[in-house]
């Protein structure tokens, strides 16, 4: 009883013939490869596994893969535009020490990266806010609102939108 | 010891003091990252581990037959498949003969003590269809009574978890230094509580998780997901293998999801796992959901603790008791004794006492078992002796800060003998300046601004208090690292180290170290960690350890490495090695460039490379130190606790990486705001966990955890390892309880003394 389904996942082509029970993780993490998202409970709280559907941040633990079928799917590892360079927040990300353990980074760089888009220029009240959906056991939060900051402020002048590897 | 001054700029290299960004970051933020769960082997299947859905049962059969039949499933493990029923996992520290009755084995068998433990394991071709089968398991249960409170376990009528024990307190412990029944007869003040702290746990963000191979060829046996202390594991399983030989067994650690005491040690899935790799002969992967990880990974910190202080009215302290039990949960597991007989080797904390009794009760009950936490034992006891200091001013009308700076240990008396053993290693504090680090806080944090913050009316019914913690933290137990240090021709340098990563920046501190006493730049290092078969000894992460006694390893390996190269180019040049610079293409003389040998000339004889290794030693602990300071405004009416200013000073003898020190400060402050005021693992009368779910255990998120300051000093250099570094995991966490507890005590009046401040709580204690 297994459906095929197609899906664009970082610009690329998928497809699989899955169980209608299949999470949209897994189909992610297994069927397609790509393990940088990752589950950190598997009931919606802790963001770790945060993609974007069509451009909007969904937990992917809480969506059957069958429920993709046709739309497009970014993930971290579509985030930055080369091998040697990294986006402006996982740079900011790894100048701002906004990162320890680094396992639940994956889904708050893609909760952020839509939140910059919708809000380019955000208090740092409004980036706690934002942010309090995803969490974060190492650092405190405090270094992760200091670089999701930076990467607002670098992301408004636009010649800085990749940065090379150092 | 002395500490030895660095020969090189740090600035340049990125060496120790400095904040280079971090070796490890790169693949983290690419998602490129190797977490167990993202590891693959070809022909791995899968297991689901099946639990106990109850606190505490009988069971005379498991009926495998149906799971057996189902599509996909290759094995079902239960104890009857297990050689001998499963050999007990021993205790790693805190070795107790009385505890060892309370040892827990790989799979339940005949009776199940906890909702959560393992009674089988499903193998499958997938996780989805291990788990389906897993539900045919029959199991003809037959409920016991159960018992959960620590009074209750020690109650004579209690039913027994092990009932040829006889008891269910599987350990105990006595402390007593000097004359207390004097020191009580002269005192003009007596204060007599008792402290509650919750059950709640490390909880990191990826759950645990294991992939086990075995070669039937070779007869060894490979672990991915190894963490903490993977040589440690490595003996035990072997152990219980019934292998003699350990180098058949090899661990290897992968990207770490964050450990805070929990992860790495040794669990019944860490035989289990391994066990159905042999047995099916498969590459076997489990990785646990998150239900079951809130049910079956350690918890921590449940204690009641009925304490007694004698003072006199001027406010100096003359005695301290304490008679507290610890609620171990249904089994000693490997840190089972370690959380108590820390409380109670800590509970001085930085103050002078003429007289001290400590005593515990380790209990059993039907909870999930338990283990170490960040700050194990002490985030509990600074919470007690804190709240109790405050009482006691309150009483005699004494400034809070003026009671304990009276009462703190004179920075003329260290090395401080505390009376207590860690493990049976002495407690002496190495070093310290604790009215120092006071002062220096008070007008870093403009305490006098707090104070009239204090004082100024707050809007609408809000209440405001103060409230610190004062601490003494403890670093780098186990008594030995290992490291090697390798050069070669091109100017890379590799470090292998016998410690171990959680997430915490092991790679990028090591390397810190390595070029400070090296000389070559921080980019010229890697920094190889976690694997048996490249690392020959280890004792890994834990308690603070990893740059007291790994950084040491690895800057007496690096010293001898530069002392090795520039006789040898001495030699060669004609010149003293004090005249020598070191770069990534050889060695010259100071001043005349032109003088040089290359690494490949100097390297020629060894085949391109030369490597030196060390193993240091260190017998005892170091003591950092430091002090919270909350500001809280609190709602009465919704008892909603608002911080309006957290700061912490900390003295950590000497900072290595000053961005990556504030990160486990800022981080260990959020865990601690989470046992301050939100994480609680509940039970219902039939032991049944209320928390197995983020939806009702509540981890602290951004809105919850506000900014922390810091003030980090390096005053009091640990004179126990050459860098003069103490550790700086802990501290974060180590007060939150304490200082948070005093800030709502002042606001409210009334003095709080159990944990979490839930809203419910603080509507309680304003009715009360």
């Amino acid at each position: 009883m297994s459906r095929r389904i197609a899906v664009e996942i970082n610009g690329r082509a998928v497809e699989g013939e899955v169980e209608p029970r299949l999470l949209l993780a897994d189909f992610i993490r297994d069927n397609a490869g790509l393990t940088g998202t990752h589950l950190g409970c598997e009931h919606g709280v802790c963001g770790a596994c945060t993609v974007q559907l069509d451009g909007h941040p969904v937990r992917s633990c809480l969506m059957f893969a069958v429920q993709a079928h046709g739309h497009r799917i970014a993930t971290v590892e579509g985030m930055a535009p080369g091998d040697s360079s990294l986006h402006p927040l996982q740079q900011a990300f790894h100048e701002c020490h906004a990162l320890q353990c680094g396992f639940c980074t994956p889904g708050i760089l893609m909760t952020m990266e839509a939140f910059l888009r919708e809000e380019p220029d955000p208090t740092s009240e409004r980036i706690r806010s934002a942010l309090a959906g995803n969490l974060c056991r190492c650092t405190g939060y405090q270094n992760i609102i200091t670089a999701v900051r930076l990467a607002a402020d670098r992301l408004q002048n636009k010649g800085e939108a990749a940065v090379e590897a150092s | 010891m002395k500490i030895t001054a660095d020969i090189i700029d740090p600035v340049a290299i990125n060496g120790i003091g400095t904040s280079p960004l971090r070796k490890e970051d790169w693949p983290l933020v690419r998602g490129e990252g190797t977490f167990v769960a993202d590891f693959k082997r070809p022909g791995m299947v899968h297991a689901f581990v099946v639990r106990s859905p109850l606190a505490h049962a009988r069971f005379t059969s498991i009926d495998r037959t149906a799971v057996l039949a189902s599509q996909g499933v290759l094995d079902v493990i239960t104890a009857a498949e297990l050689p001998d029923r499963g050999h007990k996992i021993p205790t790693r520290q805190f070795a107790d003969e009385g505890s060892n009755r309370f040892l827990q084995r790989p799979l339940a068998d005949g009776v199940v003590r906890y909702s959560g433990e393992p009674v089988a394991v499903v193998i499958a071709d997938s996780r989805y269809r291990a788990e389906d089968a897993a539900e045919l398991l029959d199991i003809d249960y037959e409920r016991l009574e159960v018992v959960l409170e620590p009074d209750d376990a020690v109650a004579e009528s209690a039913p027994l978890l092990q009932p040829d024990a006889g008891t269910n307190i599987a350990g105990r412990l006595l402390v007593e230094i000097g004359a207390l029944d004097e020191a009580f007869a002269q005192a003009d003040l007596v204060i007599k509580e008792t402290f509650r702290i919750q059950r709640h746990a490390a909880v990191p963000l990826e759950t645990r998780g294991l992939l086990a191979e075995y070669d039937t060829e070779t007869e060894s046996l490979t672990v991915w997901g190894a963490a903490k202390i993977p040589h440690v594991n490595r003996a035990i399983l072997a152990r219980m293998l019934g292998w003699s030989d350990e180098s058949r067994v090899r661990m290897v650690e992968l990207h770490v999801g964050g450990g805070f005491g929990a992860r790495g040690e040794f669990y019944p899935e860490d035989f289990l796992i391994p066990f159905a790799a042999i047995r099916t002969g498969r590459p076997v992967a489990w990785v646990e959901d998150r239900e079951e990880n809130l049910r079956a990974t350690n918890h921590s910190r449940e204690q009641v603790h009925r304490v007694e202080m004698a003072l006199k009215k001027d406010g100096t302290f003359l005695a301290l008791k304490d008679s507290f039990i610890n609620n171990t949960g249904a089994y000693v597991r490997t840190h089972g004794m370690t959380v108590p007989g820390l409380s109670v080797s800590m509970l001085p904390g930085p103050y002078k006492w003429p007289a001290y009794r400590g005593e515990f009760r380790s209990v059993v009950t039907n909870k999930t078992p338990g283990g170490t936490y960040r700050s194990p034992g002490r985030f509990e006891i600074n919470f007690v002796r804190e709240r109790l200091i405050d009482i006691a001013a309150h009483r005699l009308g004494i400034d809070t800060v003026d009671i304990r700076r009276r009462n703190l240990i004179d920075r003329a008396s260290f090395p401080h003998d505390v009376g207590t053993l860690y493990d049976g290693h002495p407690v002496i504090y190495d070093s310290g300046d604790y009215e120092l680090l006071l002062d220096k806080a008070l007008a870093a944090f403009d305490y006098e601004g707090l104070k009239r913050w204090r004082r100024e009316p707050a809007t609408a019914g809000m209440r405001r208090g103060l409230g610190i913690g004062f601490f003494v933290e403890k670093a780098g137990p186990a008594e030995r690292e290992y490291a090697r240090v390798e050069l070669n021709d091109r100017g890379d340098v590799v470090v292998y180290t016998g410690s171990a990563s959680v997430g915490q920046g092991v790679e990028t501190i090591l390397a810190q170290v390595c070029v400070s006493h090296l000389g070559l730049p921080y980019d010229r290092v890697r920094v190889v960690h976690g694997d048996t078969a490249v690392i020959p000894e280890g004792m890994g992460a834990f308690g603070s350890r990893a740059t007291m006694l790994g950084g040491a390893a690895v800057m007496r390996a690096s010293e001898q490495l530069r002392k090795r190269l520039l006789d040898a180019a001495a030699e060669e040049l004609e010149a003293a090695p004090a005249d020598l610079m070191l770069t990534a293409a050889g060695v010259s003389v100071i001043g005349a460039p032109t003088r040089s040998v290359s690494l490949t000339n100097l390297l020629s004889a060894s085949a391109g490379v030369i490597t030196e290794e060390h193993r240091f030693v260190c017998d005892l602990l170091g003591f950092p130190y430091g002090i919270h300071f909350a500001a809280v405004e609190v709602d009465p009416a919704s008892g909603a606790i608002h911080i309006h200013r957290y700061a912490v000073a900390y003295d950590i003898g000497r900072c290595v990486n000053p961005v990556l020190v504030g990160g486990q400060i800022s981080g260990g402050f959020a865990q601690g705001i989470g046992g301050a005021l939100l994480e609680e693992f509940s039970f219902d009368a039939s032991g049944q966990p209320l928390s197995a779910s983020f939806m009702d255990y509540l981890m602290p998120t951004s809105e919850e955890v506000p900014d922390v300051e810091l003030l980090i000093t390096e005053d009091a250099p640990s004179p126990l390892n050459p860098l003069g570094v103490k550790g700086a995991g802990e501290g974060g966490t180590a007060a939150v309880g304490a200082a948070i507890a005093n800030a709502v005590s002042d606001a409210l009046g009334t003095e709080v003394t159990r944990l979490p401040l839930s809203p419910q709580r603080v509507v309680e204690l304003v009715g009360a």
